[in-house]
């Protein structure tokens, strides 16, 4: 028999058809999400045409995009936006009439999509996960196929609980070796991505392994998987482990028992069999990373924290040099100059990228004993709302506050600037979301993404700082 | 979905690559539960000022991209966000075809769901475009699903690739979901033999 890898596996055991030159497979999907800003269309479609949910027991919807993250009064979120408040309405709507589980917003569930599945137990192994959003890959840290789709493909899904999908190509990042100090998941795929390229990985599911990414714990893991589509990628995918396994157990959704046991000799058979072949491999070194913060407008214009902006009149006379000029002139940033004591006005920790309970606990270990420089306004912002009453219990949200940082409701807030949260024209933010498009974190904003450490440190510092030499 | 078979029309031309979804329409015209609409907000932060006024440097705004439908950009045309609300945005302002070197795979999915034709030509053809649009703004490009052609202005025919069933689908003006719902007791059938992996309530 042919070896086969982690996705040829998952892949094979979803065909309701399989692919034929005519007509994509028919992969069946196990976990459909969804979320207030691409499933109104989808819900609207399926009533035009009297179609009922199929499988509402495998969809789980949560709101997260367009909620604000101020601070509860009495325990209740002010939604002042109307527009937002209507789609939220909407969403509940939809989920009372087609049967679906909805953790709104005073549900202590509640949180942004990508962390509440895994922390919910309901992101495994072997799965095929949707939801109508790009950062979808981030599942794939547990060795489930896991992708974004649009919202026609939203509306397929919840009619049919089926995508036609023609089978990506198959690329492997090895990362191999013992990590730096200072050096994160989020420096791992900032280099990863400046490596390949924005488009890089186009077509392709990207499979991290080597000895540095079995050592990473499965939040780092999901900060890696969860920014492939950065690169162009369909997915991020890590074969799974006792670290995967840990993690799920005793995880509200995750099973237990006899089906425990069941789904563990299950997975156990998931990772890629001895002598299979990728389309294509790409190692790095990790003693060979540093730090990494982006100075451009995509997320693969990126450089260690101490490196120097490159110089577009090295960049050759195509378009990359084109994206370059625009990209520095956007930032306001010249050619050759360095990041390091570069002021910002705002540091933003949070977004599905980096909002978890370790992420969190790395800057406030900055951060104690600190403070935010005085003219920088520093959000925190968690995840759900379980990841928030975990740093609460372990006083995480002490050290944010009296450092002078605001402590926020659980939410995408500024990594999506349509929440209320967002950068003033020509403000510049260091930020961990994941994102750093013209605009992205406000009109006539200035993104320059990061680890939660660099965040912290910059916050410190009031400018870009190096967290490794921070006094 | 509104049926694409064939167009012949005048092009616009950005001169960028990595365009990307969140430049397409910006997030905060997402709170929106409509499809229709989103044109008035395409490319709002790029074609439009402080106060909401066409910026004239803009492509889309220059006279010769009147009554354009379609769009000529650079490599990875859509990358980011899943955003369908990007070639909706696209499709409400008047196009109907993008021409690229490559999509982002997001983006082309939508698009061909949504009746928006993206055309990847090579790179040397797609090159050869720009040189004949810089030399003259308004000529035509006609497009032809059925052949799986691009015809430049000076006559030149270049073969693109779509998917065989995005292509009757459009060329039919019917959706995926139709095919889909077809299935059903095929998916029945996959049902019956594997047991769900989780329970959502
Ligand atoms: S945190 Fe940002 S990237 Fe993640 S789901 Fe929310 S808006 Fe999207």
């Amino acid at each position: 028999m042919t070896p086969k890898t982690l996705v040829d596996k998952i892949w094979d055991a979803h065909l309701v058809r399989p692919e034929t030159e005519s007509t994509p497979a028919v992969l069946y999907v196990d976990l459909h999400l969804v979320h207030e800003v691409t499933s109104p269309q989808a819900f609207a479609e399926l009533r035009n045409r009297g179609v009922r949910v199929r499988r509402p027991d495998l969809t789980l919807a949560t709101m997260d995009h367009s909620t604000p993250t101020t601070p509860r009064s009495a325990g209740r979120l002010q939604v002042l936006d109307v527009q937002a408040s209507a789609q939220l309405k909407q969403l509940e709507t939809n989920c009372e009439e087609f049967g679906i589980e909805l953790f709104g917003l005073d549900d202590t569930r509640q949180g942004i999509v990508h962390v509440i599945g895994p922390e919910q137990g309901l992101t495994q192994p072997g799965m095929t996960i949707v939801c109508g959003d790009s950062h979808t890959s981030t599942h794939g840290a547990f060795g489930a196929l896991a992708f974004g789709i649009g919202t026609s493909e939203v509306g397929y899904v919840l009619a049919t609980q089926t995508l036609l999908q023609r089978k990506p190509r198959n690329m492997e990042l090895r990362i191999d070796g013992v990590l730096p100090r200072g050096v994160t998941a989020k420096d791992i795929i900032l280099a990863v991505i400046a490596k390949i390229g924005i488009g890089g990985a186009t077509g392709n599911v990207l499979e991290y392994s080597g000895s540095a990414i079995r050592s990473l714990g499965m939040e780092e893991r999901m900060t890696i998987c969860n920014m492939s589509i950065e690169a162009g990628a369909r997915a991020g995918l890590i074969a799974p482990d006792e670290t995967t396994f840990e993690y799920i157990a005793g995880r509200p959704f995750a099973p237990a028992g006899a089906d425990w046991d069941a789904a563990l000799a299950r997975w156990n058979q998931l990772a890629g069999d001895e002598g299979a072949s990728y389309d294509r491999s790409v190692h790095l070194e990790a003693a060979s990373l540093a730090p990494m913060i982006t100075f451009g407008t995509n997320p693969s214009m990126a450089i260690p924290i101490d490196g120097h902006v490159p110089n577009p009149s090295e960049a050759g006379s195509g378009p990359e040099r084109v994206d370059l000029d625009k990209a520095l002139r956007y930032m306001a940033l010249e050619p050759g100059q360095s990041l390091l004591g570069h002021a910002v006005d705002v540091v933003f920790v949070g977004s599905c990228t980096n909002s978890r309970i370790s992420d969190l606990r790395e800057a406030a270990a900055v951060m104690r004993g600190r403070r935010v420089a005085a003219g920088v306004r520093m959000l925190v912002v968690p995840g759900s709302r379980n990841v928030k009453r975990e740093a609460e219990a372990e006083g995480l949200d002490r050290i944010f506050l009296e450092a002078g940082a605001e402590w926020r409701e659980a939410g995408c807030s500024m990594c999506i600037a349509m929440n209320g949260d967002q950068l003033a024209p020509g403000q510049s933010a260091v930020s961990t979301s994941n994102r750093n498009f013209e605009g992205r974190q406000g009109k006539g904003g200035r993104t320059f993404l990061a680890s939660p450490l660099t965040a912290a440190a910059t916050a410190v510092a009031g400018a870009i700082a190096d967290v490794r030499t921070l006094s | 979905m509104r049926p694409f078979t064939s167009l012949t029309s005048s092009c616009v031309v950005l001169h960028a690559a990595n365009v990307d979804t969140d430049q397409i329409i910006p997030a905060r015209f997402l709170k929106t539960i409509e499809r229709r609409g989103l044109g008035a907000h395409l490319f709002a932060d790029w074609r439009l000022d402080e106060q909401g006024q066409p910026r004239p440097d803009f492509p889309l705004n220059s006279p010769d991209a009147v009554g354009a439908a379609i769009l000529v950009a650079g490599d990875n045309f859509g990358c980011g966000s899943s955003r369908e609300h990007a070639p909706w945005a696209l499709l409400d302002f008047g196009f109907r075809a993008v021409i690229s070197t490559g999509f982002a795979d997001i983006f082309r999915n939508n698009a061909l769901k949504t009746g928006l034709l993206p055309v990847a030509l090579s790179t040397s053809a797609h090159a050869t475009l720009l040189e004949q649009l810089a030399e003259s703004p308004r000529a035509p490009v006609a497009i032809d699903l059925e052949s799986q052609t691009a015809t430049l202005p000076d006559g030149t025919a270049h073969a693109f690739a779509v998917d065989p069933f995005a292509r009757h689908c459009l060329l039919n003006g019917v959706d995926e979901l139709g095919f889909l719902l077809e299935q059903d007791a095929a998916i029945a059938a996959y049902e019956s033999t594997h047991t769900a992996h989780v329970c959502t309530r």
